[in-house]
Protein backbone atom coordinates (compact mmCIF):
# COMPACT_ATOMS: atom_id res chain seq x y z
CA UNK A 1 0.00 0.00 0.00
CA UNK A 2 1.09 2.99 -0.99
CA UNK A 3 1.01 6.59 1.08
CA UNK A 4 -0.24 9.24 -0.38
CA UNK A 5 1.01 13.18 0.69
CA UNK A 6 -2.10 15.32 1.58
CA UNK A 7 -1.66 16.91 -1.65
CA UNK A 8 -1.17 13.76 -3.66
CA UNK A 9 -4.72 12.51 -2.74
CA UNK A 10 -6.29 13.37 -6.09
CA UNK A 11 -3.79 10.82 -7.21
CA UNK A 12 -4.39 8.15 -5.25
CA UNK A 13 -8.34 8.53 -6.17
CA UNK A 14 -7.38 8.36 -9.79
CA UNK A 15 -5.35 5.67 -9.34
CA UNK A 16 -8.49 3.87 -7.09
CA UNK A 17 -10.62 4.49 -9.84
CA UNK A 18 -8.43 2.95 -12.36
CA UNK A 19 -7.92 0.01 -10.37
CA UNK A 20 -11.52 -0.46 -10.19
CA UNK A 21 -11.99 -0.31 -13.88
CA UNK A 22 -9.39 -2.83 -14.18
CA UNK A 23 -11.21 -5.47 -11.74
CA UNK A 24 -14.46 -4.85 -13.97
CA UNK A 25 -13.33 -5.08 -17.12
CA UNK A 26 -11.86 -8.43 -15.78
CA UNK A 27 -14.55 -9.94 -13.85
CA UNK A 28 -17.32 -8.70 -16.12
CA UNK A 29 -15.55 -9.46 -19.23
CA UNK A 30 -16.71 -5.79 -20.03
CA UNK A 31 -14.48 -3.68 -22.23
CA UNK A 32 -13.00 -1.33 -20.10
CA UNK A 33 -10.05 -0.06 -22.31
CA UNK A 34 -11.72 3.31 -23.16
CA UNK A 35 -12.96 4.27 -19.72
CA UNK A 36 -9.69 3.14 -18.31
CA UNK A 37 -7.38 5.52 -21.06
CA UNK A 38 -9.70 8.20 -20.07
CA UNK A 39 -8.39 7.86 -16.40
CA UNK A 40 -5.29 7.54 -17.35
CA UNK A 41 -5.30 10.75 -19.21
CA UNK A 42 -7.02 12.81 -16.48
CA UNK A 43 -4.23 11.13 -14.14
CA UNK A 44 -1.64 12.29 -16.23
CA UNK A 45 -2.64 15.54 -16.25
CA UNK A 46 -3.77 15.70 -12.69
CA UNK A 47 0.03 14.93 -11.87
CA UNK A 48 1.48 17.25 -14.05
CA UNK A 49 -0.51 19.65 -12.65
CA UNK A 50 -0.09 18.88 -8.84
CA UNK A 51 3.62 18.57 -9.64
CA UNK A 52 4.56 21.66 -11.63
CA UNK A 53 2.88 24.06 -8.85
CA UNK A 54 4.43 22.91 -5.59
CA UNK A 55 4.96 24.92 -2.71
CA UNK A 56 8.00 25.01 -1.36
CA UNK A 57 6.50 23.39 2.05
CA UNK A 58 5.25 20.81 0.04
CA UNK A 59 8.39 20.01 -1.82
CA UNK A 60 9.87 19.96 1.91
CA UNK A 61 7.05 17.45 2.40
CA UNK A 62 8.51 15.55 -0.62
CA UNK A 63 11.66 15.39 0.33
CA UNK A 64 10.26 13.21 3.29
CA UNK A 65 8.15 10.66 1.67
CA UNK A 66 8.88 7.59 3.71
CA UNK A 67 8.90 5.80 0.38
CA UNK A 68 11.69 8.27 -1.13
CA UNK A 69 14.82 6.08 -1.43
CA UNK A 70 17.67 6.48 0.74
CA UNK A 71 21.12 6.15 0.13
CA UNK A 72 21.98 2.74 0.15
CA UNK A 73 19.36 1.95 -2.47
CA UNK A 74 20.67 5.01 -4.82
CA UNK A 75 24.17 2.72 -4.38
CA UNK A 76 22.85 -0.33 -4.77
CA UNK A 77 21.47 0.76 -7.97
CA UNK A 78 24.03 2.45 -9.08
CA UNK A 79 26.90 0.15 -8.98
CA UNK A 80 24.39 -3.10 -9.87
CA UNK A 81 25.01 -4.41 -6.43
CA UNK A 82 28.57 -4.59 -6.92
CA UNK A 83 29.33 -2.44 -3.47
CA UNK A 84 31.10 -3.08 -0.49
CA UNK A 85 30.42 -1.11 3.15
CA UNK A 86 33.35 -0.29 4.84
CA UNK A 87 32.87 0.44 8.58
CA UNK A 88 34.05 2.70 11.55
CA UNK A 89 36.05 5.97 12.09
CA UNK A 90 38.95 4.05 13.96
CA UNK A 91 38.05 5.99 16.87
CA UNK A 92 35.46 5.51 18.79
CA UNK A 93 32.21 3.64 16.97
CA UNK A 94 30.59 2.64 13.69
CA UNK A 95 27.91 5.22 13.13
CA UNK A 96 24.95 3.81 11.32
CA UNK A 97 23.57 6.97 10.38
CA UNK A 98 26.40 7.31 7.71
CA UNK A 99 27.42 5.09 5.30
CA UNK A 100 30.08 4.75 3.08
CA UNK A 101 32.36 2.61 0.74
CA UNK A 102 33.74 0.96 -2.59
CA UNK A 103 31.32 0.23 -5.54
CA UNK A 104 31.58 0.46 -9.33
CA UNK A 105 30.14 2.57 -11.65
CA UNK A 106 30.16 0.07 -15.20
CA UNK A 107 33.81 -1.21 -14.14
CA UNK A 108 34.98 1.64 -12.33
CA UNK A 109 35.79 2.35 -8.72
CA UNK A 110 33.84 5.24 -6.61
CA UNK A 111 34.16 5.84 -2.94
CA UNK A 112 30.50 6.05 -2.12
CA UNK A 113 29.60 8.11 1.19
CA UNK A 114 26.06 9.62 2.83
CA UNK A 115 23.43 9.22 6.05
CA UNK A 116 21.23 6.75 5.81
CA UNK A 117 17.60 6.94 7.09
CA UNK A 118 15.75 3.48 8.13
CA UNK A 119 12.34 2.34 5.88
CA UNK A 120 10.72 1.19 9.30
CA UNK A 121 10.35 2.15 12.73
CA UNK A 122 13.09 -0.13 13.68
CA UNK A 123 15.69 0.71 10.91
CA UNK A 124 14.63 4.55 12.14
CA UNK A 125 16.10 4.27 14.89
CA UNK A 126 19.21 1.98 13.98
CA UNK A 127 19.97 4.90 11.69
CA UNK A 128 19.29 7.70 14.12
CA UNK A 129 16.80 9.23 11.57
CA UNK A 130 19.80 9.86 9.49
CA UNK A 131 21.35 12.47 12.03
CA UNK A 132 25.11 11.42 12.13
CA UNK A 133 27.33 11.41 15.59
CA UNK A 134 30.75 13.26 15.23
CA UNK A 135 31.92 9.23 14.26
CA UNK A 136 30.08 9.59 11.33
CA UNK A 137 31.50 12.46 10.09
CA UNK A 138 34.73 11.05 11.74
CA UNK A 139 34.10 8.08 9.27
CA UNK A 140 33.05 9.86 6.03
CA UNK A 141 36.39 11.91 5.80
CA UNK A 142 38.15 8.72 6.96
CA UNK A 143 36.82 7.08 3.09
CA UNK A 144 37.24 10.48 0.89
CA UNK A 145 41.01 10.37 2.36
CA UNK A 146 41.37 6.52 1.66
CA UNK A 147 39.48 7.92 -1.78
CA UNK A 148 42.20 9.98 -2.53
CA UNK A 149 45.32 8.23 -1.28
CA UNK A 150 44.27 5.71 -4.14
CA UNK A 151 42.83 8.26 -6.48
CA UNK A 152 39.22 7.47 -6.67
CA UNK A 153 36.57 9.96 -6.78
CA UNK A 154 33.69 10.92 -4.48
CA UNK A 155 29.99 10.37 -4.68
CA UNK A 156 28.09 11.69 -1.61
CA UNK A 157 24.41 11.29 -0.84
CA UNK A 158 22.93 14.22 1.63
CA UNK A 159 19.62 13.25 3.45
CA UNK A 160 19.66 14.67 6.42
CA UNK A 161 17.43 16.75 9.34
CA UNK A 162 20.53 17.51 10.95
CA UNK A 163 23.28 16.47 12.73
CA UNK A 164 22.26 14.99 16.15
CA UNK A 165 22.32 17.50 18.56
CA UNK A 166 22.85 14.85 21.88
CA UNK A 167 25.53 14.82 24.77
CA UNK A 168 27.69 12.57 23.39
CA UNK A 169 27.82 14.17 20.41
CA UNK A 170 29.03 17.14 22.11
CA UNK A 171 31.50 15.78 24.23
CA UNK A 172 33.17 14.08 21.23
CA UNK A 173 33.30 17.53 19.31
CA UNK A 174 30.18 17.64 16.96
CA UNK A 175 31.24 20.75 15.90
CA UNK A 176 34.41 20.04 15.19
CA UNK A 177 33.94 17.15 13.19
CA UNK A 178 31.59 18.82 10.69
CA UNK A 179 34.25 21.44 10.72
CA UNK A 180 37.32 19.35 9.93
CA UNK A 181 35.06 17.81 7.18
CA UNK A 182 34.29 20.96 5.36
CA UNK A 183 37.72 22.57 5.75
CA UNK A 184 39.63 18.55 4.33
CA UNK A 185 37.08 18.51 1.39
CA UNK A 186 37.99 21.75 0.28
CA UNK A 187 41.53 20.50 -0.64
CA UNK A 188 40.83 16.76 -1.76
CA UNK A 189 42.40 16.03 -4.82
CA UNK A 190 39.92 13.87 -6.42
CA UNK A 191 36.99 14.63 -8.11
CA UNK A 192 33.83 15.02 -5.55
CA UNK A 193 30.39 15.11 -6.39
CA UNK A 194 27.49 15.73 -3.66
CA UNK A 195 24.06 15.15 -4.40
CA UNK A 196 20.98 16.36 -2.26
CA UNK A 197 18.55 12.93 -2.24
CA UNK A 198 16.00 14.26 0.52
CA UNK A 199 16.83 16.65 3.11
CA UNK A 200 19.74 18.97 3.28
CA UNK A 201 19.56 20.20 6.90
CA UNK A 202 22.37 22.71 7.95
CA UNK A 203 25.96 21.89 9.28
CA UNK A 204 24.73 18.42 9.31
CA UNK A 205 24.55 17.96 5.28
CA UNK A 206 27.59 20.54 4.42
CA UNK A 207 29.73 18.17 6.73
CA UNK A 208 29.70 15.92 3.15
CA UNK A 209 28.67 18.85 1.11
CA UNK A 210 31.68 20.18 -0.42
CA UNK A 211 32.40 19.09 -3.77
CA UNK A 212 33.18 20.60 -7.58
CA UNK A 213 29.25 19.85 -8.09
CA UNK A 214 27.13 20.33 -5.76
CA UNK A 215 23.42 18.99 -6.85
CA UNK A 216 20.01 19.03 -5.60
CA UNK A 217 16.98 16.54 -7.23
CA UNK A 218 14.34 18.54 -8.05
CA UNK A 219 12.18 17.82 -4.70
CA UNK A 220 14.85 18.07 -2.07
CA UNK A 221 15.70 21.38 0.67
CA UNK A 222 19.10 22.25 1.36
CA UNK A 223 19.39 25.24 4.09
CA UNK A 224 20.89 26.58 7.12
CA UNK A 225 17.74 25.12 9.05
CA UNK A 226 14.46 23.08 9.06
CA UNK A 227 11.09 25.41 8.39
CA UNK A 228 9.89 23.67 11.75
CA UNK A 229 12.93 25.17 13.73
CA UNK A 230 13.05 28.63 11.76
CA UNK A 231 9.26 28.69 12.55
CA UNK A 232 9.62 28.07 15.92
CA UNK A 233 12.52 30.77 16.67
CA UNK A 234 11.57 33.40 14.13
CA UNK A 235 7.88 32.86 15.15
CA UNK A 236 8.02 31.80 17.88
CA UNK A 237 5.32 29.06 17.06
CA UNK A 238 5.14 26.36 15.18
CA UNK A 239 2.82 27.25 13.01
CA UNK A 240 4.63 29.07 10.45
CA UNK A 241 6.42 25.99 8.94
CA UNK A 242 4.99 26.81 5.34
CA UNK A 243 5.56 30.76 5.92
CA UNK A 244 9.62 29.66 6.86
CA UNK A 245 9.45 27.18 3.87
CA UNK A 246 9.34 30.37 1.62
CA UNK A 247 11.29 32.37 3.45
CA UNK A 248 14.40 30.51 3.37
CA UNK A 249 14.16 29.51 -0.07
CA UNK A 250 15.62 26.36 0.50
CA UNK A 251 13.89 24.54 -2.72
CA UNK A 252 16.56 23.45 -5.53
CA UNK A 253 15.47 26.25 -7.73
CA UNK A 254 16.37 28.68 -5.31
CA UNK A 255 19.18 26.94 -4.46
CA UNK A 256 20.40 27.12 -8.19
CA UNK A 257 19.47 30.90 -8.57
CA UNK A 258 21.43 31.97 -5.88
CA UNK A 259 24.86 30.18 -7.24
CA UNK A 260 24.68 27.93 -3.98
CA UNK A 261 24.45 24.76 -5.58
CA UNK A 262 26.00 23.82 -9.30
CA UNK A 263 22.27 21.93 -11.04
CA UNK A 264 19.50 20.66 -10.11
CA UNK A 265 18.26 16.91 -11.30
CA UNK A 266 14.95 16.51 -12.55
CA UNK A 267 12.94 13.97 -11.18
CA UNK A 268 10.12 11.17 -12.40
CA UNK A 269 7.12 13.04 -12.99
CA UNK A 270 5.56 12.25 -9.80
CA UNK A 271 8.59 12.45 -7.94
CA UNK A 272 11.38 10.12 -7.12
CA UNK A 273 9.34 8.04 -4.63
CA UNK A 274 7.04 6.78 -7.63
CA UNK A 275 9.35 5.72 -9.91
CA UNK A 276 12.90 4.72 -7.90
CA UNK A 277 14.14 2.77 -10.92
CA UNK A 278 13.47 6.38 -13.67
CA UNK A 279 14.99 8.43 -10.40
CA UNK A 280 18.36 5.83 -10.36
CA UNK A 281 18.70 5.92 -14.15
CA UNK A 282 19.05 9.18 -14.13
CA UNK A 283 21.68 9.96 -11.20
CA UNK A 284 23.81 7.60 -12.52
CA UNK A 285 23.71 9.08 -15.87
CA UNK A 286 24.50 12.27 -14.17
CA UNK A 287 27.50 11.41 -11.88
CA UNK A 288 29.16 9.35 -14.54
CA UNK A 289 28.72 12.63 -17.07
CA UNK A 290 30.29 14.66 -14.11
CA UNK A 291 32.57 11.86 -13.06
CA UNK A 292 34.29 12.39 -16.75
CA UNK A 293 34.62 15.46 -17.03
CA UNK A 294 35.70 16.07 -13.45
CA UNK A 295 38.48 13.70 -14.01
CA UNK A 296 40.00 15.89 -17.27
CA UNK A 297 41.02 18.60 -14.68
CA UNK A 298 43.95 18.70 -12.97
CA UNK A 299 43.42 17.93 -9.32
CA UNK A 300 45.45 21.17 -8.48
CA UNK A 301 42.82 23.34 -10.89
CA UNK A 302 40.03 21.36 -9.42
CA UNK A 303 40.75 21.83 -5.94
CA UNK A 304 41.56 26.00 -6.69
CA UNK A 305 37.97 26.15 -8.93
CA UNK A 306 36.39 24.50 -5.88
CA UNK A 307 37.70 26.59 -3.37
CA UNK A 308 36.70 29.62 -5.55
CA UNK A 309 33.22 28.88 -6.17
CA UNK A 310 32.56 28.99 -2.21
CA UNK A 311 34.30 32.19 -1.89
CA UNK A 312 32.59 33.92 -4.22
CA UNK A 313 29.15 32.81 -2.23
CA UNK A 314 27.12 35.56 -0.31
CA UNK A 315 25.49 38.97 -0.96
CA UNK A 316 26.29 42.23 0.49
CA UNK A 317 26.95 46.04 -0.26
CA UNK B 1 45.75 51.80 31.98
CA UNK B 2 46.26 52.13 28.25
CA UNK B 3 43.87 49.38 27.06
CA UNK B 4 41.20 50.67 27.76
CA UNK B 5 41.46 54.18 27.83
CA UNK B 6 39.41 55.47 24.88
CA UNK B 7 36.56 52.92 26.18
CA UNK B 8 37.10 55.20 29.46
CA UNK B 9 36.88 58.43 28.13
CA UNK B 10 33.85 57.56 26.23
CA UNK B 11 32.11 56.10 28.90
CA UNK B 12 33.33 59.26 30.83
CA UNK B 13 31.48 61.66 29.19
CA UNK B 14 28.79 59.48 28.19
CA UNK B 15 28.13 59.93 31.95
CA UNK B 16 28.82 63.43 32.27
CA UNK B 17 26.18 64.18 30.65
CA UNK B 18 23.75 61.99 32.68
CA UNK B 19 24.48 62.61 36.04
CA UNK B 20 21.00 61.70 37.08
CA UNK B 21 21.52 57.63 36.16
CA UNK B 22 23.60 56.51 38.74
CA UNK B 23 23.61 53.44 37.19
CA UNK B 24 25.84 54.18 34.99
CA UNK B 25 28.59 54.27 37.35
CA UNK B 26 28.32 51.02 38.80
CA UNK B 27 28.25 47.72 37.29
CA UNK B 28 27.23 44.84 39.47
CA UNK B 29 27.83 41.65 39.14
CA UNK B 30 25.34 39.02 37.97
CA UNK B 31 27.13 35.97 39.17
CA UNK B 32 28.02 36.99 42.69
CA UNK B 33 25.97 40.38 42.95
CA UNK B 34 29.57 41.89 43.85
CA UNK B 35 29.21 46.10 43.32
CA UNK B 36 32.10 48.40 42.09
CA UNK B 37 32.14 51.56 39.81
CA UNK B 38 31.92 51.34 36.52
CA UNK B 39 35.47 52.83 36.44
CA UNK B 40 36.95 49.64 38.06
CA UNK B 41 35.05 47.57 36.54
CA UNK B 42 36.53 48.83 32.97
CA UNK B 43 39.96 48.87 34.28
CA UNK B 44 39.74 45.28 35.49
CA UNK B 45 38.63 44.14 32.03
CA UNK B 46 35.21 43.73 32.69
CA UNK B 47 35.96 41.00 35.13
CA UNK B 48 34.66 40.77 38.83
CA UNK B 49 37.02 41.23 40.67
CA UNK B 50 35.40 38.66 43.19
CA UNK B 51 34.08 35.66 41.06
CA UNK B 52 36.13 36.38 37.95
CA UNK B 53 32.78 36.15 36.19
CA UNK B 54 33.68 37.67 32.77
CA UNK B 55 31.45 40.15 31.08
CA UNK B 56 30.94 39.97 27.32
CA UNK B 57 32.70 42.67 25.40
CA UNK B 58 32.24 43.23 21.70
CA UNK B 59 35.03 44.12 19.18
CA UNK B 60 36.15 47.07 20.33
CA UNK B 61 37.41 46.10 23.37
CA UNK B 62 39.03 43.02 22.44
CA UNK B 63 41.09 45.24 19.71
CA UNK B 64 41.59 47.72 22.39
CA UNK B 65 42.92 45.36 24.26
CA UNK B 66 45.19 43.45 21.92
CA UNK B 67 46.70 46.18 19.82
CA UNK B 68 49.62 47.95 20.91
CA UNK B 69 49.06 51.71 22.56
CA UNK B 70 45.14 50.44 21.44
CA UNK B 71 46.03 51.15 17.77
CA UNK B 72 44.71 49.26 14.82
CA UNK B 73 43.25 50.10 11.34
CA UNK B 74 39.69 48.97 10.74
CA UNK B 75 38.99 47.18 7.14
CA UNK B 76 35.72 46.98 5.27
CA UNK B 77 34.18 49.30 7.72
CA UNK B 78 31.44 49.73 5.01
CA UNK B 79 30.15 46.01 4.10
CA UNK B 80 26.83 46.02 4.95
CA UNK B 81 24.15 43.11 4.17
CA UNK B 82 22.31 43.03 1.19
CA UNK B 83 18.39 41.42 0.93
CA UNK B 84 18.94 38.73 -1.83
CA UNK B 85 16.29 36.30 0.21
CA UNK B 86 13.68 39.31 0.45
CA UNK B 87 13.29 37.81 3.90
CA UNK B 88 10.27 38.78 6.43
CA UNK B 89 9.12 36.94 9.49
CA UNK B 90 7.46 38.83 11.59
CA UNK B 91 9.85 41.64 10.29
CA UNK B 92 11.39 42.66 7.26
CA UNK B 93 15.40 41.42 7.44
CA UNK B 94 16.57 44.90 5.89
CA UNK B 95 14.49 46.66 8.66
CA UNK B 96 15.85 44.38 11.36
CA UNK B 97 19.23 45.66 10.08
CA UNK B 98 18.85 49.18 10.06
CA UNK B 99 17.01 49.01 13.44
CA UNK B 100 19.85 47.13 14.52
CA UNK B 101 22.80 49.68 13.15
CA UNK B 102 20.78 52.60 14.88
CA UNK B 103 21.08 51.01 18.15
CA UNK B 104 24.70 49.52 17.90
CA UNK B 105 26.47 51.85 16.18
CA UNK B 106 28.11 48.65 14.05
CA UNK B 107 27.15 48.04 10.36
CA UNK B 108 26.98 43.69 11.06
CA UNK B 109 28.16 41.66 13.50
CA UNK B 110 32.10 41.49 12.84
CA UNK B 111 34.94 43.93 12.62
CA UNK B 112 38.31 43.37 10.96
CA UNK B 113 41.43 44.98 11.68
CA UNK B 114 44.63 45.02 12.19
CA UNK B 115 47.84 46.36 13.83
CA UNK B 116 50.47 45.13 16.09
CA UNK B 117 50.68 42.92 18.75
CA UNK B 118 54.26 43.43 21.06
CA UNK B 119 55.12 44.73 17.74
CA UNK B 120 53.99 41.71 15.56
CA UNK B 121 51.81 42.65 12.76
CA UNK B 122 48.71 41.35 13.88
CA UNK B 123 45.19 40.83 11.59
CA UNK B 124 41.65 40.20 14.24
CA UNK B 125 38.29 39.66 13.11
CA UNK B 126 36.37 40.45 16.13
CA UNK B 127 32.17 39.31 16.86
CA UNK B 128 29.68 41.79 18.11
CA UNK B 129 26.97 39.23 19.74
CA UNK B 130 25.12 42.64 20.02
CA UNK B 131 24.70 42.61 16.35
CA UNK B 132 21.68 39.69 15.42
CA UNK B 133 23.42 37.84 18.07
CA UNK B 134 26.54 37.89 16.57
CA UNK B 135 25.44 35.75 13.93
CA UNK B 136 27.63 34.88 10.81
CA UNK B 137 26.40 35.87 7.02
CA UNK B 138 27.45 36.89 3.70
CA UNK B 139 28.64 40.36 5.29
CA UNK B 140 30.74 38.23 8.24
CA UNK B 141 31.84 35.79 5.54
CA UNK B 142 33.49 38.41 3.08
CA UNK B 143 34.64 40.32 6.35
CA UNK B 144 36.54 37.49 7.64
CA UNK B 145 37.63 36.20 3.61
CA UNK B 146 39.28 39.63 3.26
CA UNK B 147 41.01 39.51 6.76
CA UNK B 148 42.18 36.70 5.79
CA UNK B 149 44.09 38.10 2.55
CA UNK B 150 45.39 41.21 4.29
CA UNK B 151 47.15 38.69 6.84
CA UNK B 152 48.46 37.24 3.56
CA UNK B 153 49.53 39.96 2.29
CA UNK B 154 51.16 41.27 5.40
CA UNK B 155 52.89 37.84 5.93
CA UNK B 156 50.87 38.21 9.36
CA UNK B 157 49.16 36.21 12.12
CA UNK B 158 44.63 35.88 11.88
CA UNK B 159 42.79 35.81 14.83
CA UNK B 160 39.28 34.84 14.26
CA UNK B 161 37.18 36.18 18.19
CA UNK B 162 34.34 34.37 17.88
CA UNK B 163 31.21 35.28 20.29
CA UNK B 164 27.80 33.94 18.01
CA UNK B 165 25.04 32.20 18.22
CA UNK B 166 25.64 30.30 14.81
CA UNK B 167 24.81 31.17 11.04
CA UNK B 168 21.86 33.89 10.30
CA UNK B 169 18.57 32.51 9.44
CA UNK B 170 17.64 35.13 7.81
CA UNK B 171 20.58 34.81 5.17
CA UNK B 172 19.26 30.98 4.82
CA UNK B 173 21.76 29.04 2.36
CA UNK B 174 24.04 32.22 1.94
CA UNK B 175 24.55 31.78 5.77
CA UNK B 176 25.37 28.27 5.72
CA UNK B 177 27.44 28.28 2.58
CA UNK B 178 29.82 30.98 4.52
CA UNK B 179 30.80 27.81 6.62
CA UNK B 180 32.61 26.55 3.72
CA UNK B 181 33.50 29.80 2.77
CA UNK B 182 35.55 31.04 5.77
CA UNK B 183 37.00 27.37 5.46
CA UNK B 184 38.17 27.40 1.56
CA UNK B 185 39.90 31.19 2.25
CA UNK B 186 41.54 28.96 5.60
CA UNK B 187 42.84 26.58 3.67
CA UNK B 188 45.10 29.64 1.94
CA UNK B 189 45.97 30.82 4.72
CA UNK B 190 47.39 27.84 5.75
CA UNK B 191 49.41 27.05 2.31
CA UNK B 192 50.80 30.34 3.06
CA UNK B 193 51.80 29.25 6.38
CA UNK B 194 50.41 31.95 8.71
CA UNK B 195 49.20 31.07 11.80
CA UNK B 196 45.34 31.02 12.10
CA UNK B 197 44.43 31.75 16.48
CA UNK B 198 40.43 30.95 17.25
CA UNK B 199 39.79 32.48 20.15
CA UNK B 200 36.56 30.92 21.47
CA UNK B 201 34.58 33.36 23.81
CA UNK B 202 31.03 33.28 25.33
CA UNK B 203 28.97 32.36 23.68
CA UNK B 204 30.17 30.61 20.82
CA UNK B 205 27.81 28.11 18.92
CA UNK B 206 25.71 26.77 16.31
CA UNK B 207 27.68 27.01 12.54
CA UNK B 208 30.74 29.09 13.70
CA UNK B 209 31.60 26.08 16.17
CA UNK B 210 31.02 23.77 13.62
CA UNK B 211 33.29 25.31 10.85
CA UNK B 212 35.81 28.07 11.45
CA UNK B 213 36.06 28.69 15.55
CA UNK B 214 36.77 24.81 15.49
CA UNK B 215 39.66 25.00 13.07
CA UNK B 216 42.39 27.26 14.06
CA UNK B 217 46.26 26.01 14.49
CA UNK B 218 45.60 26.18 18.49
CA UNK B 219 42.07 26.99 19.42
CA UNK B 220 41.93 28.84 22.92
CA UNK B 221 38.58 30.46 24.92
CA UNK B 222 37.68 32.65 27.98
CA UNK B 223 37.16 31.16 30.95
CA UNK B 224 33.30 29.81 31.43
CA UNK B 225 32.47 30.19 27.81
CA UNK B 226 29.66 28.16 26.11
CA UNK B 227 31.35 26.37 23.51
CA UNK B 228 28.53 24.18 21.83
CA UNK B 229 27.16 22.91 18.39
CA UNK B 230 23.77 22.25 19.22
CA UNK B 231 22.66 24.91 22.12
CA UNK B 232 22.23 23.08 25.59
CA UNK B 233 18.12 24.15 25.19
CA UNK B 234 18.20 21.56 22.40
CA UNK B 235 20.48 18.96 24.00
CA UNK B 236 18.56 18.99 26.92
CA UNK B 237 15.43 18.35 24.80
CA UNK B 238 16.88 15.87 23.20
CA UNK B 239 18.27 13.63 25.78
CA UNK B 240 15.06 14.49 28.15
CA UNK B 241 17.11 14.70 31.00
CA UNK B 242 19.31 17.87 32.77
CA UNK B 243 22.62 18.41 31.46
CA UNK B 244 25.69 17.79 33.61
CA UNK B 245 27.66 20.92 35.54
CA UNK B 246 29.48 22.76 33.49
CA UNK B 247 28.48 20.95 30.13
CA UNK B 248 29.78 22.94 26.97
CA UNK B 249 31.70 25.34 29.01
CA UNK B 250 34.72 25.88 28.28
CA UNK B 251 37.21 23.73 31.24
CA UNK B 252 34.08 20.83 29.81
CA UNK B 253 35.64 21.35 25.90
CA UNK B 254 39.40 21.60 27.26
CA UNK B 255 38.69 18.40 29.25
CA UNK B 256 37.56 16.68 26.43
CA UNK B 257 40.29 17.89 23.90
CA UNK B 258 39.12 20.45 21.72
CA UNK B 259 40.62 23.21 23.09
CA UNK B 260 44.79 24.28 23.13
CA UNK B 261 44.56 26.14 26.59
CA UNK B 262 41.93 28.45 28.70
CA UNK B 263 43.02 32.18 29.01
CA UNK B 264 41.73 34.66 31.88
CA UNK B 265 41.35 38.53 30.02
CA UNK B 266 44.17 39.78 32.45
CA UNK B 267 46.97 37.44 30.53
CA UNK B 268 44.97 37.31 27.20
CA UNK B 269 47.60 39.68 25.23
CA UNK B 270 50.28 37.93 27.36
CA UNK B 271 49.33 34.23 26.26
CA UNK B 272 48.37 35.22 22.47
CA UNK B 273 51.62 37.14 22.22
CA UNK B 274 53.45 34.53 23.16
CA UNK B 275 51.71 32.03 20.91
CA UNK B 276 52.23 34.08 18.13
CA UNK B 277 56.02 34.27 18.75
CA UNK B 278 56.54 30.79 19.05
CA UNK B 279 54.62 30.81 15.34
CA UNK B 280 56.82 33.76 14.01
CA UNK B 281 60.48 33.49 15.23
ZN1 LIG C 1 31.24 38.33 40.47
Amino acid sequence: MSIYLDFEEPINALEQQIAKAQDIGKDAELDMTDKIKELEDKLESKTKEIFSNLTPWQRVQLSRHPERPYTLAYIEAITQGDFQELHGDRNVSDDKAMVGGWGSIDGKTVMFVGQQKGMNTKMRQYRNFGMANPEGYRKALRLMKLAEKFNKPIVTFIDTPGAFPGLEAEERGQGEAIARNIYEMMNIKVPIICIIIGEGASGGALGIGVGDKVIMLENTWYSVISPESCSSILWRSWDYKEKAAEALKLTSEDMKRLKLVDGIIKEPINGAHRNPEEMFATVKREVKRHITLLSKIDPAERCEKRMNKFTEMGVFK
Amino acid sequence: MVWFKRKLEGIQTSTKDKKETPEGLWYKCPKCQTVVTTEDHISNFFVCERCSFHERIGSEEYFQLFFDDAKYKEIDKKLKSGDPLEFEDTKKYVDRIKQTQKKSGLTDAIRTAYGKIDGQDFVIAAMDFSFIGGSLGSVMGEKIARAIDKAIKLKAPFMIVSKSGGARMMEAGLSLMQMAKVSAKLNQLSEAKLPYISFLTDPTTGGVTASFAMLGDINIAEPDALIAFAGPRVVKETIGRDLPPGFQRSEFVLEHGFLDYIVERHDLKKEVSKSVRFFMN
